[in-house]
């Protein structure tokens, strides 16, 4: 047997919003011990009581079809849509980023921030909180960049995911 | 019709709405309002157990051999935790079960109430889907939605958790057994191109190898019967999995006998060097295929199966078909006619004159003995007494359940109910109890190892309060003979606990309870006390000693290939490697 790589997938799920339903995701994961890198949950249609799960996992394509098929066949779950093979898409995260320092160490966080077009939403005399959204690996290179600038405390969404162009999930398939 | 009427009315409602006829449960305060309904109505009759696993077992057994749904009602707290292991059972041998909880009052929920325990919490990795009912008007919804999640795709248990406010609060309810459900909705129909596919694959085969499950036990008597008719037109070799014994039969033509762990050195071997396989309601489990890099290696792998979580999970096949076994087989019958090609007969010729080398082994001989029952003996004449009779076999877990898959033979399916994929010890006496429940007048025997009946041994009571006539044949050999059977191989002939001490007297512990006792220890005996046992219209316990040491041959030590089987005593245990020794 050909030894088989792990491939990051990011993988959008839509559900039904009734309780319980992120606990069977996330015990599907842990009980069958795939890793989840990122997950987010939210309702993302009111009326219909939808709510659109974005999981970020790694394994090898064998893995990643076990995860589909196990998403799918779970009872609340609408579809399921693999958007890293799906066709193009586009994945960002939010985080807010928060900076202590004084002197020039402040200005340099405030001069990496306009680069990472990353903005000023609440500010001390000794501190900074910013806000950056970006695909995953920018925040990374944001936050490590402020490292050394006095990065105290950081809060991240998580990856929301969708495809481009017309086209989707959707909750008839 | 929708009408107004309390939870508690709606539970026993909708049961009846659904043609359940017969419940195994156990009362507790958490239930007490659909107890207090059940004893005022007649569709219903309730088996009152001795312990909750055994009304999921009972429930498992009467589904298995009816083909319906098992339903179970139970109480909150140590009702719904006592489920736990029927439940797992269920759903590792995708058993269609409705199991109905108490809970405490919904304000009460989360603040440690009395016999309150998180029931969905506890119970959504050993279910296949799961409710908590917080609102009577959901109820009825809920409840039909249970058995169609139960018993559509894959089946599987389903826990509809109610707690008790809801059970007396009033609301509406609608008779809709027919549900369309907006997510949950199983591919019936297998993708023609790909059956199409399979059945030139097949057809082109020169070794080919059918390789069937408990898929199509579950998937109804139309899937046996046109499993036989594919392997009849075919003419190709057939063997099963332990879950899908009875589905050909036993006696047919091209029957190898059982394959995996403990299968016949036939169905092993021709799994091992088939060229084509076709593997059809099974699911490559490890009991199954042995070291994984060795399996099969040649073999084009053709796979059907109605849960898509199954393909690919452990075996990677070429030919997947997503679908029900009957409608699948049904278009491989139907295409399989339609073309006119043929397969090669000679190659077939030189294939079957293989396997009928390989059957000469005789893997499933033993030792014959004059003054002490062989296991397998017994076994063979159960078998010989009672095959003409309308006969139904459950097990307990252990080297009589294999010794059982390998010599009771089954020409029927539903006629075998085992536990396989979880395992459990006690799974046979309770399950046997829910078959005769179903089956009132047919014989339902229990093979059984002395240590497993222990477990469930409380359920005799039920039995005998509800003239259920089991016979419960235990193979007593003093010895978790499973267990020492490793200790053996494995671990240097070093027995720990596995030695079953102060065994209680079987044939006493039978009057105990109200039931008969029987006790034979000599071959000669054991004829006649069979069939006295078959003559008696009481449950029975009976205490067949065998054989302290046999073991259970043949047998592919974990980590091993098809290829690599043990056929009997004498291996030295550096044999296993240590990567095997891990495996369970
Ligand atoms: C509930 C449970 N506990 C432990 C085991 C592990 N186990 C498998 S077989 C076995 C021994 C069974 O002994 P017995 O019922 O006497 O059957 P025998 O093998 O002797 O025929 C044990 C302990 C199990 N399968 N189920
Ligand atoms: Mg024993």
């Amino acid at each position: 047997m050909k030894p088989e790589i792990s491939e990051s997938h990011t993988i959008s799920v839509l559900v039904d919003n009734e309780p319980g339903v992120l606990a069977r995701v996330i015990g599907l994961f842990s009980g069958r011990g795939y890793n989840i890198d990122s997950l987010t949950v939210t309702e993302t249609e009111h009326e219909a009581h939808l709510s659109r799960i974005t999981v970020v996992t790694a394994g090898t394509p064998m893995v990643i079809e076990q995860i589909k098929a196990q998403l799918e066949r779970l009872v609340p779950v609408h579809s399921v849509m693999d958007l890293t093979v799906s066709g193009p898409s586009i994945e960002r995260e939010l985080a807010l980023i928060k900076v202590e320092g004084k002197g020039e160490k402040r200005v340099e966080a405030l001069r990496l921030a306009d680069a990472f077009r990353a903005r000023v939403i609440d500010a001390t005399t000794e501190s900074f909180v910013f806000e950056v959204t970006g695909r995953t690996n920018k925040i990374d290179q944001f936050i490590s960049l402020m490292k050394p600038l006095g990065l105290s405390e950081v809060a991240r969404t998580g990856v929301a995911a969708i495809s481009r162009g017309v086209g989707g999930l959707s909750s008839d398939s | 019709m929708a009408r107004e009427m309390t939870g508690a009315e709606m539970v026993i409602k909708a049961l009846v709405d659904q043609g359940v006829t017969d419940i195994f449960g156990y009362p507790g305060g958490a239930v007490l309002p659909i107890y207090d309904e059940l004893c005022q109505q007649e569709d219903l009759t309730h088996v009152l157990v001795r312990h909750e696993q055994g009304a999921v077992h009972a429930a498992e057994g009467y589904a298995r051999s009816t083909g319906k749904v098992g339903v179970v009602l139970v109480t909150s707290g140590p009702g719904a935790t006592n489920a736990v292991t029927g439940l797992t059972d269920a759903l590792m041998d995708s058993i269609p079960i409705v199991c109905i909880t108490g809970q405490v009052p919904t304000h009460l929920i989360g603040n440690d109430a009395f016999q309150e325990c998180d029931t969905v919490g506890i119970t959504r990795p050993c279910t296949k889907h799961n409710y908590l009912v917080k609102d009577v008007e959901d109820l009825g919804r809920v409840l039909h939605e249970a058995f169609y999640v139960a018993s559509n795709g894959r089946p599987g248990p389903v826990v509809v958790d109610i707690p008790k406010d809801v059970q007396f609060a009033t609301g509406t309810y609608a008779a809709t057994p027919q549900v369309r459900h907006k997510t949950y909705r199983p591919k019936i129909k297998g993708d023609q191109p790909a059956i199409r596919e399979a059945v030139e694959a097949l057809a082109s085969a020169k070794k080919p190898i059918i390789y069937s499950g408990g898929g199509i036990i579950n998937s109804g008597p139309s899937a046996s019967r046109l499993l036989r008719d594919l392997v009849r037109i075919t003419g190709y070799p057939i063997t099963s999995t332990l879950m899908g014994l009875g589905a050909y039969p036993a006696s047919g033509d091209n029957w190898m006998g059982m394959l995996g762990m403990h299968g016949t050195y036939e169905a092993n071997m021709a799994m091992h060097d088939c060229d084509v396989m076709l593997c059809i309601g099974a699911r490559f489990d490890d009991r199954i295929t042995g070291r994984l890099d060795a399996f099969a290696p040649h073999a084009k792998k053709i796979h059907v199966d109605i849960d898509a979580s199954s393909i690919n999970k452990n075996v990677h096949v070429d030919i997947p078909i997503i679908g029900d076994c009957a409608h699948v087989l049904e278009d491989m019958v139907r295409i399989w006619k339609a073309r006119s090609a043929q397969p090669d007969k000679k190659a077939l010729e030189a294939w079957w004159a293989q396997i009928a080398e390989w059957r000469k082994k005789d893997s499933l001989g033993y030792e014959k003995n004059d003054d002490i029952i062989m296991p397998q003996y017994a076994i063979e004449r159960l078998y010989e007494l009672t095959k003409d009779r309308d006969v139904y076999i459950s097990t307990e877990v252990g080297q009589h359940q294999m010794w059982a898959a390998q010599h009771f033979h089954f020409q029927e399916p539903n006629r075998w109910m085992t536990s396989g994929g979880l395992g459990t010890m006690g799974y046979g006496l309770p399950a046997a109890v829910g078959i005769q429940k179903a089956h009132p007048d047919a014989l339902v025997i229990d093979i059984a190892g002395e240590a497993s009946v222990l477990m469930t041994m409380q359920e005799m009571s039920t039995a005998v309060q509800y003239r259920l006539p089991i016979k419960i044949f235990i193979l007593n050999n003093e010895y978790m003979g499973m267990v020492r059977q490793w200790q053996q191989l494995l671990h240097g002939n070093r027995i720990s606990q596995s030695y079953m001490e102060s065994l209680p007297d079987f044939v006493k512990l039978a009057e105990a309870y109200g039931a008969v006792g029987f006790r034979v220890d000599k071959p000669g005996d054991l004829d006649d006390a069979i069939k006295e046992m078959i003559e008696v219209d009481q449950p029975v316990i009976f205490d067949c000693r065998v054989h302290k040491l046999a073991n259970c041959y043949p047998m592919i030590p974990s980590g091993k290939a098809h290829n690599e089987m043990l056929l009997g005593d004498g291996v030295e245990a550096e044999e296993v490697s240590d990567a095997g020794k891990v495996l369970v």
